[in-house]
This record gives structure tokens, C-alpha cells and sequence, in this order.
């Protein structure tokens, strides 16, 4: 029962506020159309309807592009949106003859990786041949680390809140099973009209790391969190920078559904998600799918399918080459990847040719869930508000900024940066950095309001002028506006006795 | 100075005196590499730059800066080398008319060198066997088939037979490069070596034939055949010439992780006086079915030759020899099918005009650009590699390798110092002999000498030895330890001046073009 008391359960009586999905395809009438996940990961006996409960079983395979000046194995540039087969070596066009060397960034950048994943790193790791056919893969094989990849065994810890509200967060841990390094191939892009398939081989051979997570999740919420923590893990460390929207993560989910104490259930890979969102809700429809499809007497079959974000549906995918025996084999250009640490260091070593893990692991930067701890600690506010803080990039460098600028308390402050900030910045769909009011002017305006000097409705009056960004100072506005507030005791009654002279007079 | 003369202590001192200019060797070498034509020895012949780089050499001299020893020589490549701006054809369709954008770190060495490069040398396809007979553009015929030597000793043959029939293969798969050597068209030749490639025609040709340690010289730009076990070759006239080579070779390639980190320091080879001190291994194991009485007798000899100069000599036992024919089977025809996967039609090469699919393109391009041996060693090598074989066969046949190779690390280890082998069963087959069993029957056998090494990644070299009954040349094999080339060719060096082995007595050429060979013969003779 172990199982069981980790996952959620899912039944289908139960309707989930977050994540509804679209319409199914037409084939599949929807009789309920969400299912409730339940996050707190608590055993949910079977409802009055009756039906045995569901489990449901998520687990994911991430690729992250590594972020480096060059590919895994070749000195051709990484860059987004390049000119077609403008950054194309002789060894990624597989031309004969050429052979692999290996990118010591890339291994690095996975090192950093594995140890925030609280990974262990694998000394010495292998190098595979993994092949298929395929136009965008020019060798006829992708390199990868199939037999002893380069981390294992870690785990991520992730938190999100329950039926949207933030006061109820949950943490959860999803193992990590493996990290290997791999090539990315490169792009097939397909025209129907001339009957044409076009490559494009700059992507082909950039470095890949693939994250493969155990099946601990149970819903698409929890999917997405994941994902979303192991996102702002990757940036933070510069490992990858890992834009799902430009390819740079990239995110399969291994869905089944099973009832409690039963074995697994036949799971189906999702493939074509290409954002957090859509994680979330592929995830939820896939799982709801394969429930309506059992209990309408059908069967899973151990598939591909994609997700259709028009459709919000999941569709078989069309199989390459039907069942795929990848004819695994040792690249036998690649000698076996050796790691040091401090201890097994070798004395006269040039320090160029190896890699050495407790140096890397020395020099990690804060991770999230570490700047989130100091935040709450440092400044009083909420757990909750940290999250929010760190995900949107260069949220949590403004408040600190705002903080050490103003003299009012960093709790008050929050309240400015998540609910006038950072809602003006979503409705204009602008990031911190492209934000019209700086930190600096937004600490002068707290400052006006900290001394009094305004009034808390008069300080959103000036905020709202201060987004037109013309470049005047807060006091300007202020001024100009005649918003201040009135501190002379004399002046105030003089105002006093004036209004109550017209009113008498009247 | 004349071609017959010997790279490191002959020409190029004439070329340091002036007695020969580097275009006067090219252009000779040249003439007759078309008035050897009928040997099939080369694909390509790069007369044009050939003929510049002698230029750029002549100027060298002239200015008085030679860039070594090998500056202004005229050598040839085995055509599964890349050479920039000249064809690189693998004998095979899939690469007809292919013209790599990069040299190879080999062949790049040898230019750097100041090397002429003449041109391609034929090949078995994509390297494929033991032959030098199954490449896309024909067999190569052994320059001994039209020596004085064999036409002597085959007069038994009556005279009415077919002369056609009678000429014998170079064997394989490098026998475009030992055909080249052995007939005066080029000073040393570049091949590759993964069960025997470089040795065999070597022997089969009466030259000498090195396979370095695995790991000392640069692989980038060898079109593989078994990346763990391919080794670029050097085919040269002698044993001197081999270490010329090897020392403009050798030594670590940023593009090539798998080789040794160290530097390499090129050497000379001293004239060994006393070989008392040695430790020669007789493997009995090598004495193997089907090794002729006349072979088995030479190598007896040879060993006795060290005896008498008294050095030990020991029979040793590498008990998993047995056992590499088809450990190599498996993991040579594994590598093979992963090698071939590039070749789709999409990139390079040929690309068939089915426009089905793509699958069917791929198919039709594979099918129409590989020969039979490729393609079955390629269905043979993803049959290994599936799933449900992996572990039967690929990882059995790793384990034999490392077995294999621990049987060498022993004997070595017990203070053997060179392992002396015959380099092949019997000397070289009639053509139409030859064709009569198929490729991989072929291959087995005439590998059975040479592949340890490969598995072990030792270094061997032929030594041409002496001529058989028939007049063709035998050579005997030593093996060495691990990256030990200097002790290796400072033994074959001493063998080499023992046995004296005869120079080739070209009648064919004498009598298609007498002009140029009168001039060799009268120098090669003083």
C-alpha cells in the first residue's frame, strides 16, 4: 500500500477547479469532463458512485538544452533562430571520418545540475550509440549515456498550492532517476505541398541533458510544479536556459492509471508540450482519457501520442518506424567520461583536463528553494509570496531593491510588488526588467507614502502616472497633482473653519 | 637517384644535394604509376597538385629549407583517408565522386611534412577484405605477377595457359598502397590496419608493413571500419623508412580523443649489434591449420637465426587466439552496421532517385551504393546488436577481446620482449583462385595471423622475408609490447639486414615502358 499512500486519487466524480480540459476528440464523448486531483496526496475512498478510484501515474523525461557557446561534441555555435545550416561542423553533418570531442562546459553544466538535483555523480560515465533513422539525425545514431549516465539517483523538491490559494502550499519530492548528457538532432520541417522535407542541422549535436523523473507525480499540477522548479533550478544555475518556447526544455509525460493495489496500468508518452501550462493540462487530459477509455470497457495501449494545444487533446502520434529496436552499442570514439573529486584527484594533474566535482559543488549559486528560505527569513513575508517572487525573473532582485531603498517595512512593500507591480506588468504582458517604474522610483513613492506625506490612495494615484513613464519624480506628480497630505495643524483647521464658513453661509 | 632507392638513407639525400629535384621525382613517379596502370594500384592520381606540391618542395630546397626528411617524397594514400579537394571514394558507389572538405590529421601531417601526395589507392570496398579484389573499381593485381622472380618459377604452368590468369592479388585490404610501394610509383604509402589490412598486402608485396600501437596515431579522417580497432598503416620499403614515417605521424590529436596524451618524440634506429638481450615469443598457437610447410619452415628459420645470435627464444602460449576470428566477427560487423548509418543519401555521397518516402530512399540509396560484403556485414552487425543479442553476442565478444588481449599482457609480463608470427598462411593466391570463396570465408582465414593485435591493440609489422617456391614474397610478423614502436622496428631492423630480402624485378614494366625502367634498374643494381 505503499503506493497508495504517496499518490493522489483520482475519481471521476470529482470536479477540479484548475486545469479543466478541452473538449475531447469526437470519437470520445465526455461524460465528465475533469477529474479532481487530490494534491495532498491523501487516499480517497471510492465515492458514493461506487467505482473504484484511480491512481493515476505521472512521470516525465526532460530534455534542457545546455547553455554553452558550443556543441556537445563539435566547435560549431549555439544559437536560437540562426540561419538554416549556418552553424553546421563537419562532424554534425556526420561527415566520414569526422569523430566526437567531448565539451567540457557541457559536462560541467551537468555536474551543476546533477549536484543541485541532490544527484550522485557517476565518476566515470559511458558514452552510446542509440540508433534510428531519421533526416534530422545525420549519423543514423544519437550519442547518449544509456548504460551509466553522468548523475543518479536524486530527487527535486517542488511546492504548489491547492485549489488556487496561496495560502495552501503543499512541498512534495520527486525522485530523479537519472541525468545523461546526450546530442540534440537536428530540425525535419515538412512541406506537404511540395511533398518536401527541408533539415535544418543547426540544432543537431547541441548538448542536451535529459532529467528523467520517477513516476512520483499524480496530476498534471504536480507535473507542472516540477517542472517548473527544475526550470528555475536550471536558470539559476546557468546550466541551461531553459525557454520551453524556444526548445530549450522540453517535456514528455509518462502517464498510466491504475486502481489502488493493482500494478501499474499501460502507460502512453505525451509528447509536443511546449509549455508549463500545457504540461498541466495534457497531463490532466491524458490521465482522464485513459480513465474514460477503461471504464468504458477499452484498453491503453503502450503509444505515442501528442498533445494538440488548439484541440487541448491528446492524439496517437504517428509511430516512425513502428516498434523501435535501438541497437544500443558503446561509442567506441569516446573514451569512458572520468570525474574527480578533492580526494581522488590526481597530484600532477593539468587542472584543463579535468573536472573536479567538489570544486563545482563549492561554487553552486543559492538555489531557489534557498533564496525563497532567506527571503522569508530576511524580510517577514509569507512563504507563499517568496514563490512568487522567484518566478517571475528579476522579481525578487527588484523587491530587495525597493527593500534597501525605503524605509517601509519589507512586509508592506510585498503587498506593492505582487499586487500593483506585478498585476500592471502581467496586464501589459511585460517582464521586471521592461517595467516602466524602476525600483528606484517606486522606493521614492513608498518613501512619500512611508512619511506620510501622502496618503495610501493618493500613492496609487501617482502610480498610475508613474506607468505612463514621462520621466517625472513621484514628489513631481505629487506636487503637480496636489496630492500631499496636510501636516500643519493651523493650515488644516484653516480649511476646517473655511468649509464650515461656506457651508454656513449657504 | 632512381625510385628503387630507399626514402630515409638514399633520396633524400640526393634531394639535399641537389641530385634530384622534387618535380623530377613526382614526375617520374608519376609516369610510372601510368605505365603500371594495369595494376589497378591507385583511384585517383592528383597529377595537378601533385605536381605543385613538388614545386612548393623544389623552392624549399632551393631556398635551403627543407621541412625533413620527408619533404619532396612522393607517397601515396589508401583512398578511405579524406583528402581535401581530391575524391575519396572508399571503393565503394555511396562515396563515387565524393570530395571530402578536410584532410585528414594523417594525411594533413604528411603535407605539413612537406610529402607529395601522388594520389588514392585501391582498396577492398569501405576496406571490406583480404583481397584488395572487392572494391567498386576492380581488383588490384600484384606487381610480383610481372616480377622476373615469379615468372621464373611459375614456367612450370604450361605455356598455353591464359598469362592473364596467372597474375596473384596484393591481398588486402590496403593493396593499392602495398602495390604502390612495392612498385616503385611512390617512397611509402599510408593504410589502415583493423585485422590485418596493412600487413597482409604487405606481405603479400614484399614490403614492409606497420600497424602502430591503437592510440598513436590520429584516426580523424580515416573513414572507420571498427573505430576500436582501426589503426592508420605505413607501407614503406624498409624498415628505416617505416620509422621515418611513424615520426611524422604519430602523437596526440586534439580531434581524435582516443589518442595517447603524451608526446610523441620521433627516433632513429640504431644498427642493433647484439640481440643476447632479447626475449623472442613463439606463439604455438599461430602454427595454425592451414599454414603452408613453406611458411612454417621460414618461420622456423627465423627464430633459429635469432637463436644463433643468441637471443632467447621461447615458445609462448596466447591460448584465446583461437578464439578472435569470430570475437572479431561479432564486434567488427557490429561497429560496421553503426559506421554505415550515415551513409543515407541525405548529406553525401550517392543518392538513389527513388522519391517514394524516405525510408525507400534511404533503402534504394543503400542498396544500389553498398556492395554484398557491406551490406551483410551490416544485416550480420544490427542482428548482434538487436536487443535480445546484445548480451549473447556483443558483450560475449568484448569479454574474448579482453581475454585476448590478457593473453599478450602475460606473456610480455613474463619477460618476452617481441613475439615473432608468420604475417600470413601462404603467399599470394592466383586472382582466380581467389574469387572462388566468398568474402567472408576469405577474410577469416588470411585475418587469422593478424586480428590479435588488432584486439590487443598492439603494434606489428611485416618484414618481407623471402621469396616462396613460386617466387612470391613471405613475410613474418613481430608483435610488441604497447606503445614499444622503437623496440619493435629496432628488432625488425636487425631481421630486416639479416635476411636480405630481394628486390622486385619489374619484367611487365620493363617492357611497356623500358625508357624509364632501364634508368631505375641500372641504380637500384649499384
Amino acid at each position: 500500500m505503499a503506493a497508495w499512500g504517496r499518490r493522489g486519487v483520482w475519481r471521476r466524480v470529482r470536479q477540479c477547479g484548475a486545469g479543466r480540459p478541452g473538449p475531447g476528440p469526437a470519437a470520445l464523448p465526455r461524460r465528465q469532463s475533469a477529474v479532481a486531483c487530490n494534491a495532498r496526496g491523501e487516499a480517497v475512498p471510492a465515492g458514493k458512485s461506487g467505482l473504484a478510484p484511480w491512481i493515476p501515474v505521472v512521470g516525465l523525461e526532460i530534455h534542457a538544452q545546455i547553455s554553452s557557446n558550443s556543441k556537445l561534441f563539435s566547435g560549431s555555435q549555439v544559437q536560437f533562430a540562426a540561419p538554416p545550416n549556418s552553424l553546421v561542423s563537419f562532424f554534425d553533418a556526420s561527415l566520414p571520418g569526422t569523430l566526437p570531442v567531448l565539451n567540457r562546459r557541457c559536462v560541467e553544466a551537468a555536474v551543476m545540475t546533477g549536484l543541485a538535483l541532490n544527484c550522485s555523480i557517476n565518476k566515470k560515465s559511458l558514452f552510446d550509440r542509440k540508433h534510428y533513422f531519421y533526416a534530422d539525425l545525420p549519423a543514423g545514431y544519437q550519442i547518449t549515456q544509456q548504460r551509466v549516465p553522468i548523475a543518479v539517483n536524486g530527487s527535486l523538491s517542488y511546492s504548489f498550492c491547492i485549489d488556487n490559494k496561496m495560502s495552501q502550499m503543499v512541498t512534495k519530492t520527486v525522485r530523479i532517476k537519472q541525468i545523461q548528457l546526450e546530442q540534440d538532432s537536428g530540425k525535419s520541417l515538412h512541406d506537404d505541398t511540395r511533398c518536401q522535407t527541408l533539415v535544418d542541422l543547426n540544432r543537431a549535436g547541441v548538448g542536451l541533458m535529459e532529467v528523467v523523473m520517477e513516476p512520483d507525480m499524480c496530476c498534471g499540477e504536480e507535473a507542472a510544479a516540477a517542472v517548473r522548479e527544475l526550470q528555475l533550478i536550471l536558470q539559476t544555475l546557468g546550466s541551461s536556459q531553459a525557454v520551453m518556447a524556444e526548445g530549450q526544455l522540453r517535456v514528455d509525460a509518462n502517464v498510466s492509471v491504475h486502481h489502488p493495489g493493482e500494478p501499474y496500468g499501460v502507460r502512453t508518452e505525451v509528447k509536443n508540450i511546449n509549455s508549463i501550462r500545457f504540461l498541466a493540462k495534457a497531463v490532466d487530459y491524458e490521465i482522464q482519457r485513459q480513465i474514460e477509455e477503461l471504464e468504458n470497457g477499452g484498453t491503453i495501449l503502450n503509444e505515442t501520442r501528442a498533445f494538440d494545444s488548439k484541440l487541448g487533446c491528446t492524439v496517437p502520434m504517428r509511430d516512425k518506424e513502428g516498434k523501435q529496436d535501438y541497437r544500443f552499442m558503446p561509442e567506441p570514439n569516446l573514451p569512458p567520461l572520468i570525474l574527480y573529486d578533492a580526494k581522488s584527484l590526481p597530484a600532477n594533474m593539468n587542472h584543463q583536463q579535468v573536472i573536479n566535482i567538489d570544486w563545482i559543488h563549492e561554487r553552486l549559486p543559492d538555489l531557489p528553494s534557498v533564496k525563497r528560505e532567506k527571503l522569508v527569513e530576511q524580510y517577514g513575508i509569507l512563504p507563499e509570496h517568496s514563490f512568487t517572487l522567484l518566478n517571475e525573473d528579476g522579481l525578487a532582485e527588484f523587491f530587495e531593491s525597493v527593500v534597501k531603498q525605503t524605509q517601509m517595512k519589507p512586509k508592506k512593500v510585498i503587498g506593492w510588488i505582487l499586487n500593483d507591480l506585478l498585476s500592471y506588468l502581467k496586464q501589459h504582458s511585460l517582464t521586471v526588467k521592461e517595467s516602466p517604474v524602476s525600483s528606484f522610483l517606486l522606493a521614492d513613492l513608498l518613501n512619500l507614502l512611508e512619511k506620510k506625506e501622502i496618503s495610501s490612495t493618493a500613492a496609487k494615484q501617482v502610480l498610475a502616472e508613474l506607468w505612463k513613464g514621462e520621466g517625472r519624480t513621484p514628489l513631481e506628480i505629487v506636487k503637480e497633482q496636489k496630492l500631499e497630505l496636510l501636516q500643519d495643524q493651523k493650515e488644516l483647521e484653516q480649511i476646517c473653519e473655511a468649509v464650515i464658513d461656506g457651508q454656513e453661509n449657504e | 637517384a632512381a625510385l628503387k632507392a630507399l626514402l630515409r638513407s638514399q633520396v633524400s639525400a640526393a634531394l639535399k644535394e641537389g641530385r634530384v629535384t622534387p618535380t623530377e621525382l613526382c614526375q617520374r613517379c608519376l609516369a610510372l604509376i601510368k605505365s603500371t596502370k594495369f595494376l589497378n594500384a591507385y583511384i585517383t592520381v592528383a597529377e595537378e597538385t601533385a605536381l605543385k606540391q613538388a614545386e612548393e618542395s623544389e623552392e624549399r630546397y632551393k631556398r635551403g629549407q627543407p621541412l625533413g626528411i620527408l619533404d619532396g617524397i612522393p607517397v601515396a594514400v589508401k583512398d578511405n583517408f579524406n583528402t581535401a579537394g581530391i575524391e575519396t571514394t572508399c571503393a565503394s558507389n555511396m562515396l563515387k565522386g565524393y570530395i571530402s572538405p578536410y584532410n585528414a590529421t594523417v594525411v594533413q601531417k604528411l603535407l605539413d611534412h612537406g610529402a607529395v601526395l601522388l594520389g588514392k589507392t585501391n582498396l577492398d570496398e569501405f576496406a571490406m577484405g583480404s583481397g584488395s579484389t572487392d572494391g567498386v573499381f576492380g581488383p588490384v593485381r600484384n606487381p610480383w605477377s610481372y616480377s622476373k622472380q615469379y615468372k621464373e618459377k611459375s614456367v612450370s604452368k604450361s605455356h598455353s595457359e591464359d598469362e592473364e590468369s596467372n597474375w596473384v592479388i596484393t591481398g588486402g585490404s590496403s593493396g593499392g598502397s602495398a602495390a604502390a610501394v612495392s612498385s616503385f610509383t611512390c617512397f611509402a604509402a599510408l593504410g589502415s590496419d583493423t585485422g590485418g589490412s596493412t600487413r597482409n598486402p604487405a606481405a603479400h608485396c614484399g614490403v614492409v608493413g606497420l600497424k602502430p600501437t591503437y592510440g598513436l596515431i590520429s584516426r580523424h579522417g580515416l573513414i572507420p571500419l571498427v573505430n576500436s580497432m582501426d589503426v592508420p598503416g605505413i607501407l614503406t620499403r624498409c624498415v628505416d623508412d617505416a620509422a621515418v614515417l611513424l615520426g611524422s605521424l604519430a602523437g596526440h590529436d586534439p580531434k581524435d580523443s582516443t589518442t595517447i596524451q603524451d608526446d610523441f618524440k620521433p627516433f632513429e634506429l640504431p644498427n642493433l649489434t647484439d640481440v643476447s638481450k632479447l626475449s623472442i615469443g613463439i606463439p604455438k598457437e599461430y602454427h595454425a591449420p592451414g599454414l603452408s610447410s613453406e611458411i612454417l619452415a621460414l618461420w622456423s628459420k627465423a627464430a633459429d637465426l635469432f637463436k644463433n645470435a643468441g637471443a632467447k627464444v621461447v615458445e609462448v602460449s596466447l591460448p584465446h587466439t583461437c578464439y578472435s576470428i569470430v570475437c572479431y566477427h561479432v564486434l567488427c560487423t557490429a561497429e560496421v552496421a553503426s559506421n554505415m548509418a550515415r551513409f543515407d543519401g541525405l548529406e553525401y555521397g550517392h543518392r538513389s532517385d527513388m522519391k517514394d518516402s524516405t525510408e525507400s530512399m534511404y533503402a534504394a540509396t543503400r542498396r544500389e551504393g553498398f556492395n554484398d560484403v557491406v551490406r551483410g556485414r551490416i544485416l550480420s552487425g544490427n542482428y548482434f546488436l538487436l536487443k535480445q543479442n546484445y548480451e549473447k553476442y556483443f558483450v560475449k565478444a568484448q569479454k574474448v577481446r579482453r581475454l585476448i588481449a590478457n593473453d599478450f599482457v602475460k606473456v610480455f609480463r613474463s619477460g618476452v620482449d617481441i613475439l615473432l608470427t608468420p604475417t600470413t598462411l601462404s603467399d599470394a593466391a592466383p586472382y582466380t583462385e581467389f574469387i572462388q570463396e566468398d568474402n567472408r570465408t576469405r577474410s577469416a582465414q588470411d585475418d587469422i595471423l593478424t586480428q590479435a593485435a588488432n584486439m590487443a591493440g598492439l603494434p606489428a609489422i611485416n618484414v618481407p622475408t623471402a621469396l616462396s617456391e613460386r617466387g612470391l614474397p613471405v613475410g613474418l610478423q613481430f608483435i610488441g609490447r604497447s606503445f614499444q614502436e622503437k623496440q619493435l622496428l629496432t628488432v625488425a631492423k636487425w631481421f630486416e639486414k639479416q635476411v636480405q630480402f630481394p628486390v622486385i624485378q619489374l619484367e611487365e614494366v620493363k617492357r611497356h615502358e623500358s625508357g624509364v625502367f632501364q634508368h631505375q634498374k641500372s641504380a637500384s643494381s649499384s
